[in-house]
């Protein structure tokens, strides 16, 4: 199991930069999710990693070691994709033991059998041994692919989007069981995604990217209550954070064209300056007794609850509420913001005036 | 304006039974959702409303006229895709007036519909704009813009926003209703999100394997779903389901769940209740919401002590896997109220929202308590 570490790593296609200046530091046995949208750069840190690309400049250590120049077999890391390639005539047995029948490394027969059997019943797919992988459901053809990079033993798993081909129950399964799966062997999980929900639920820590860079790092809920700029507030937490343009004077931000004024003090600046105000929908409250007045825009039903998108003047923004609170569209409600869960951002460099 | 009926619809492709006896009735002004898993007929049924796709038996009628006969021309309904079905080398404008070319109408007729509908989708300013140079989530507006335009008498999607990334679906979502309370057209909606249908439906029709499953308002088919099925498709996360046994004790009714590692006390009468809507030697299955599983970090009365596993954190609330015999309860928490893995906890079932179900069957047992 392995420590792996990137320092001012850069990639550059032709002329386009897919990964700028980029470090990382994922200690040995943590489950670290990097999240972003397609196209921000998560597939080609994996690739760089996994030594099937090699970075334009900065270097990339595994367990300590350099890698630069290993190839990827000596790195000695799985790799799991979203399709799962598995070999379609052979049994699920055979499909767990190939990647040890490798001539590099030299197994003996009871050996391999160990490993399928452990390996199989970590995942639960004792019963489906002797099966062909061509009649297995998704998840199952993803827990085989899984089961084929834990037999290896080895120093750190990759994983590029395995759970997004999954329907939503499987993924929601899976998910738990990835999580589980890594508690268990206390290896090093480097797990990359766009879905912010996976991100969230299973990264020990998270990192987001966007456009080649690293934007933060932190546990989800640092990630979620203290984001950096604007990016991460609305790229993580659903529905995404209400974002409203207002000007900041003397400790008091004011947005709808002043109608509304809220104190915010983690900002030291002096002087009015432009800021885009930041609540999550489940920090509005709504209320006989708060104090301005918005129209209902839109109802949501989810459940558990209700997101209902308020209007006032020509902005929007979303609150959520219990389901058993009844709304009608376009009638009149007053809300309230809880201050203690207001976030502020400069206008121009979306940086979070609390991080500035 | 219009109401669509399907009376007892069926469908084979080859020796595939696609749609089952299907009776469905979209009200005018309606916005009914097609929901349901991919292979289970929702589009196909969808297709067969548009007149895309001939039915083996049955009968569909729009405004009380059988309209299999009709070409799908002349059913006056319009169809958006998944993929937005652009012309590339015409403006957004020209897309949404492209309709109404082949009908008589005077320029100055067309002009003052199209700007209406763009005015409505918010996208005055990409009208001059050919398709390669819209954003997808615009792509889609334009899309819809060139089936409004037309008004017609009922508009049919097939995962219009499905394409799109996950912030922009939550945005089209919101205006998708909208647009529906601005234009009041009969509405039928297919996807396989459960978020979507519950968001946008008056009424959502949840199909698997060709049989509708049950048909209701989000919250009916929420609170009280008909079988496992739907139990298990609509909500996230999924709804707890284990199997059941119930044991007369006393002043209460124990449920053992699982493999009768864990039990719970529910009232007295549950037993008798469920004596009298099924039969003794049926298998139960209990199902229960994440948010119906109560948490209590002290050891507390009536309460059930557990060992939480994995925690899930989700921002504004945290999932939490406890370990309740072999198996386990997800419940929903306020953000970080368990502290770790392995902490001890105290749970119990709120019986107003517990759920039973004939194993065998799936479907729901009535004992609502």
């Amino acid at each position: 199991m392995a420590h792996i570490r990137l320092d001012n790593v850069t990639k550059q296609y032709g002329g386009a930069t897919a990964l700028r200046d980029m470090s990382l530091d994922i200690p040995d046995g943590e489950f670290f999710v990097l999240l972003g949208p397609t196209g921000a750069g998560k597939t080609t840190t994996l690739r760089l990693i996994a030594g099937l690309d090699q970075p334009t400049a900065g270097s990339i250590a595994i367990g300590d070691e350099d890698v630069r120049g290993w190839s990827a077999a000596e790195r000695d890391v799985a790799l799991v994709f979203q399709y799962y390639s598995l070999y379609p005539r052979y049994t699920v047995r055979q499909n767990l033991a190939f990647p040890l029948k490798s001539r590099v490394r030299s197994y003996t027969a009871e050996q391999i059998e160990e490993r399928v059997q452990r390996a199989a019943k970590t995942l639960r797919i004792t019963h489906l041994l002797e099966r062909k992988t061509d009649k297995l459901s998704g998840g199952e053809m993803q827990r085989v692919s899984i089961g084929r990079a834990i037999v290896r033993e080895p120093k750190a798993f990759l994983m590029d989007e395995p759970l997004s081909n999954l329907d939503a129950k499987l993924r929601e399964a899976l998910r738990a069981e990835l999580k589980d799966l890594q508690m268990k062997l206390g290896a090093t999980f480097l797990f990359v995604t766009h879905d912010q929900i996976e991100a969230m639920s299973m990264g020990d820590k998270v990192g987001v990217l966007n456009a080649g860079r690293i934007v933060q790092v932190g546990t989800p809920q640092q990630i979620y209550n203290e984001p950096r700029d604007v990016f991460v507030a609305s790229f993580v937490g659903s529905p995404a954070m209400n974002l409203i343009e207002g000007e900041l004077r003397d400790g008091r931000v004011s947005v709808f064209s002043g109608k509304v004024e809220v104190p915010y003090s983690a900002s030291k600046a002096n002087g009015a300056r432009k800021v885009r105000l930041g609540i999550r929908s489940e920090d509005v409250r709504i209320g006989a007794g708060e104090a301005t007045e918005a129209r209902v825009h839109d109802v949501e039903n989810h459940g558990v609850e209700k997101i209902v998108t308020l209007r006032v003047e020509e902005h929007l923004f979303k609150a959520t509420i219990p389901a058993t609170v009844a709304v009608n569209v376009e009638s009149a409600v007053r809300f309230g913001w809880n201050p203690a869960k207001l976030h502020c951002f400069d206008a121009a460099t979306g940086t979070s005036l609390a991080h500035a | 304006m219009a109401e669509i009926v399907l009376r007892d619809v069926e469908k084979f492709f080859g020796d595939n039974y696609v749609i089952r006896k299907l009776n469905l009735t979209v009200a005018h002004k309606e916005f009914v959702v097609l929901l349901g898993p991919s292979g289970c007929g929702k589009t196909t049924t969808l297709r067969a409303i548009a007149g895309l796709e001939e039915v083996d038996t049955g009968d569909i009628l729009i405004d009380g006229k059988p309209v299999q006969s009709l070409q799908a021309g002349d059913r006056d309904i319009a169809f958006v895709f998944q993929l937005f079905a652009l012309y590339p080398h015409l403006s957004a404008y020209d897309n949404i007036a492209f309709p109404l070319r082949a009908t008589s109408e005077n320029r100055a007729e067309v002009d003052k519909k199209v700007r209406a509908v763009a005015k409505s989708l918010q996208i005055e300013h990409l009208l001059p704009k050919r398709p390669s140079a819209l954003s997808g989530g615009d792509m889609q507006r334009v899309a819809i813009g060139r089936a409004l335009v037309r008004r017609p008498k009922a508009m049919l999607m097939d995962e219009p926003i499905g394409a799109l990334d996950a912030k922009l679906r939550e945005e089209m979502r919101t205006e998708l209703k909208r647009l529906h309370l601005e234009n009041d057209q009969t509405t039928v909606y297919v996807t396989h999100d459960q978020v979507e249908a519950m968001s946008l439906a008056d009424r959502i029709a949840i199909m698997d394997q060709g049989v509708l499953q049950q048909v209701g308002s989000p919250d009916e088919v929420y609170r009280q779903p008909a079988n496992l099925f739907v139990a298990q498709f609509v909500g996230s996360p999924v709804m707890n389901i284990t199997k059941a046994k119930l044991q007369a004790n006393g002043a209460k009714t124990k449920v053992l769940l699982g493999d009768g590692a864990a039990s719970f006390d529910f009232p007295r009468d549950l037993q008798e209740r469920m004596a009298s809507v099924t039969s003794p030697d049926v298998d139960l299955a209990l199902g229960i919401r994440p948010e119906g599983v109560l948490v209590e970090r002290q050891e507390t009365a009536g309460h059930v002590r557990v060992e939480a596993h994995i925690i899930e954190p989700l921002g504004a609330y945290d999932i939490v896997d406890l370990k309740v015999g072999q198996g386990f309860l997800r419940a929903r928490t306020a953000s970080g109220f368990v502290g770790r893995p392995g902490d001890a906890v105290w749970v119990r079932l709120d019986e107003g929202q517990t759920h039973f179900f004939d194993q065998k069957s799936g479907h729901a047992i009535d004992v609502r308590l």
